[in-house]
C-alpha cells in the first residue's frame, strides 16, 4: 500500500504509541484525584501542556485540550462571538475556503444574528493581508483565516494578517490543523490570538487536539461539567492521547527541517511528473504550499473513479469531487479558487509525508497517468474535446 | 462495509460494452459536466431488437457500473422490453447502490430512453413507449 492521504490522517509514530501505552500502563489515574497516583497523572498532563506550549511559542496556561480540531474551531469562534456581542460587535471575517468546522460554525452564528463576511480567494489559493485590512470594520469582532488549506495546501500570510488584526484590535483566530507539526508556528511573533490543532495530522492519536487562547481571552464552554481545563472544557482528560500528542508534536517540530527537506524533494518530483499529463493543472500556488500537498485537476474525468482505480493499484488518495463529498457540488475550496464545476469534479489530492519514498512517487506518477488515460478513453466529455466538439478548459 | 457491492465494483472495474458504435441507429446522451455525470448510449437496432449497444460515461464508479449493467440488460432484447427497463431494476441487478448514488441508475435508464427516442425520430417512427 502507498499511503498518500496524510491530510486526512497520519499513521501514529512509534514514539507517540509508546507514550500512549506508557500512560495507559503507568499513569492511568484521574488527574483530578487528590491522592498521589492521581497527581502523577496531573503532572504528566501539565508536562504535556508545557511541551505543546513550547512548540508554538505559547504559555502552558494558554493551552486547552479538546477532542480535536473541529471542537477547537467551534469553541474559538463561539467564544470570540460571545466577546464581540458583549461590546455590540457582530461582524466576523473569514474566507470562502475554510474547513467546514469553521464554515458551519459561522453559519450557526449567522442564524444568531452575526454578519459573516467570507473573503474571496485568489486563484493562487492565497488571501492577502490587504483584503483582511479592507474588510475590518468598527464592529468586527473576529477574523478567522486558516493557516494552510486542507485541500490545496496553500499557506496564508498569517503573521501579516495577525499584525493588521492586532493594530485594529480585532481578535484573530487561525485553524492550524494542517500546518501544526509541518510549518513553524509561533503565536507571539505571528500575532495569533487563538489557534486550533489536531493531533492526528502529525502522527498523534485521533480524537485529541488543542485550542490555544491568548491569556485574557475568556472562553465559552461547549461542554459543561467538571472543572477540567480551568473550567472551560469539562470531561476527564484523555491523558494517553494527550501525551501521545505532546510527543508527536515535539518530534515533528524537532525534525521539521530535515523532514521538510525530504518531503519537498518528493513533492516537486510528484508535481513535475503529474504536470506532464496533458490538460491538467496544479491547484494552488506552486511554492507557497504545505510541503506534502499536491492537488491536481484532470480534465474530462471524475475524481471518484480515479480514486477507486488508484485504490485497486494500492494507492490511498483523496478527491474534491461531488461523489466523494456526498453532496452534488464539488469541493467548495476548488470552486472558491475559480475552478469550474466540471474541472473541480476531476480533482486529486495526494498528501505525502517523510515516510514516502522516491519509488512510491514514481509508482504514483505512473499509476495516475494510466488511470487518467483509461478514464478519458471511456469519457464522452473527453471524446468531444479531442474531436473539437467541446472546448478544452485546461491547456 | 465497502461503499459499493461486489457487483458494482466488478462492472466498474470491467465495464461491459464500453466504447462507441459507428453509424449507430440511435444515440442518447444525458447528464452534464457541471453535475459530474455524462452518459452516452449507442444502439444498433435490427428488426426492433437491440443487436448491439455501447456506452461512454464520464462519472463516478456507480455511474460507470450502472451504464455497464444497463447495456447488459438490454442487449438482444426487443425495444418494447427495453423501454420497460427501470432504474430500480438496474439498481437491483447491481445488488443495490448507496442512496446518494441512486441517480446514477436513473441516468442509465434515461440514456437508453434518449437513444431509443433518437432512433425513432431518425426513422420517423412514433415514439410511443
Amino acid at each position: 500500500m502507498i499511503y498518500a492521504d496524510n491530510a486526512a490522517t497520519t499513521k501514529m509514530s512509534r514514539s507517540a504509541i509508546n507514550a500512549m501505552l506508557s500512560c495507559m500502563e503507568n499513569f492511568w489515574g484521574n488527574p483530578s484525584s487528590l491522592y498521589d497516583f492521581g497527581q502523577k497523572a496531573a503532572e504528566n498532563l501539565n508536562r504535556a501542556r508545557e511541551i505543546i506550549a513550547n512548540c508554538i511559542g505559547a504559555n502552558s496556561s494558554e493551552i486547552y485540550f479538546t477532542s480535536g480540531g473541529s471542537e477547537a474551531d467551534n469553541q474559538a469562534l463561539i467564544s470570540a462571538a460571545a466577546i464581540g456581542e458583549k461590546h455590540g460587535k457582530r461582524h466576523i471575517i473569514s474566507t470562502a475556503f475554510e474547513h467546514h468546522a469553521i464554515l458551519h460554525t459561522l453559519k450557526k452564528l449567522e442564524r444568531k444574528g452575526f454578519e459573516i463576511e467570507l473573503l474571496d480567494v485568489h486563484e493562487d489559493g492565497i488571501i492577502s493581508p490587504q483584503q483582511v485590512g479592507e474588510a475590518i470594520r468598527e464592529d468586527t469582532c473576529l477574523v478567522t483565516v486558516m493557516f494552510a488549506n486542507n485541500e490545496i495546501g496553500t499557506v496564508q500570510p498569517i503573521e501579516e494578517i495577525g499584525k493588521i488584526c492586532r493594530a485594529k484590535k480585532v481578535l484573530f483566530h487561525t485553524d492550524a490543523v494542517q500546518a501544526a507539526g509541518h510549518l513553524p508556528i509561533n503565536v507571539q511573533t505571528q500575532n495569533i490570538d487563538m489557534l486550533s490543532i489536531s493531533a492526528h495530522k502529525f502522527h498523534g492519536a485521533k480524537g485529541t487536539g488543542i485550542l490555544y487562547a491568548r491569556k485574557g481571552i475568556p472562553l465559552t464552554n461547549l461542554i459543561e461539567g467538571g472543572a477540567q481545563e480551568k473550567g472551560k472544557r469539562a470531561g476527564t482528560e484523555n491523558l494517553p492521547a494527550v501525551m501521545a500528542m505532546a510527543t508527536a508534536l515535539k518530534d515533528a517540530c524537532d525534525n521539521m527541517t530535515d523532514n521538510n527537506a525530504k518531503i519537498l524533494a518528493l513533492r516537486e518530483k510528484l508535481i513535475d511528473g503529474l504536470a506532464k499529463i496533458p490538460h491538467s493543472t496544479l491547484n494552488g500556488d506552486r511554492n507557497n504550499r504545505l510541503p506534502g500537498n499536491v492537488s491536481f485537476c484532470f480534465e474530462g474525468i471524475e475524481g471518484e473513479s480515479l480514486l477507486l482505480l488508484l485504490d485497486d493499484k494500492g494507492i490511498c488518495a483523496s478527491s474534491g469531487s461531488a461523489c466523494t463529498s456526498g453532496s452534488l457540488d464539488p469541493s467548495h475550496v476548488l470552486l472558491a479558487i475559480g475552478r469550474p464545476h466540471e474541472i473541480a469534479h476531476g480533482s486529486l489530492r495526494l498528501t505525502i509525508d517523510e515516510n514516502n519514498t522516491a519509488e512510491e512517487i514514481d509508482c504514483i506518477i505512473k499509476s495516475v497517468g494510466e488511470v487518467v488515460e483509461y478514464l478519458r478513453s471511456i469519457s464522452p466529455l473527453w471524446k468531444d474535446k479531442i474531436s473539437g466538439k467541446r472546448e478544452f478548459i485546461l491547456s | 462495509m465497502a461503499l459499493y457491492s461486489q457487483k458494482v465494483m466488478d462492472h466498474f472495474r470491467h465495464p461491459r460494452n464500453v466504447g462507441s458504435i459507428e453509424n449507430a441507429d440511435g444515440i442518447g446522451e444525458v447528464g452534464n459536466g457541471k453535475c459530474g455525470d455524462i452518459m452516452r448510449m449507442y444502439l444498433k437496432i435490427d428488426n426492433d431488437i437491440i443487436s448491439d449497444v455501447k456506452f461512454e460515461t464520464f462519472g463516478c464508479g456507480s455511474a460507470i457500473a450502472s451504464s455497464s449493467m444497463a447495456t447488459e440488460m438490454i442487449k438482444g432484447k426487443p425495444l418494447a422490453e427495453v423501454m420497460k427497463l427501470t432504474n430500480k431494476a438496474v439498481t437491483e441487478a447491481l445488488d443495490g447502490l448507496p442512496t446518494h448514488k441512486l441517480h446514477c441508475s436513473v441516468l442509465a435508464e434515461e440514456a437508453i430512453r434518449a437513444a431509443v427516442q433518437d432512433y425513432c425520430s431518425k426513422n420517423n417512427l412514433e415514439y410511443n413507449f
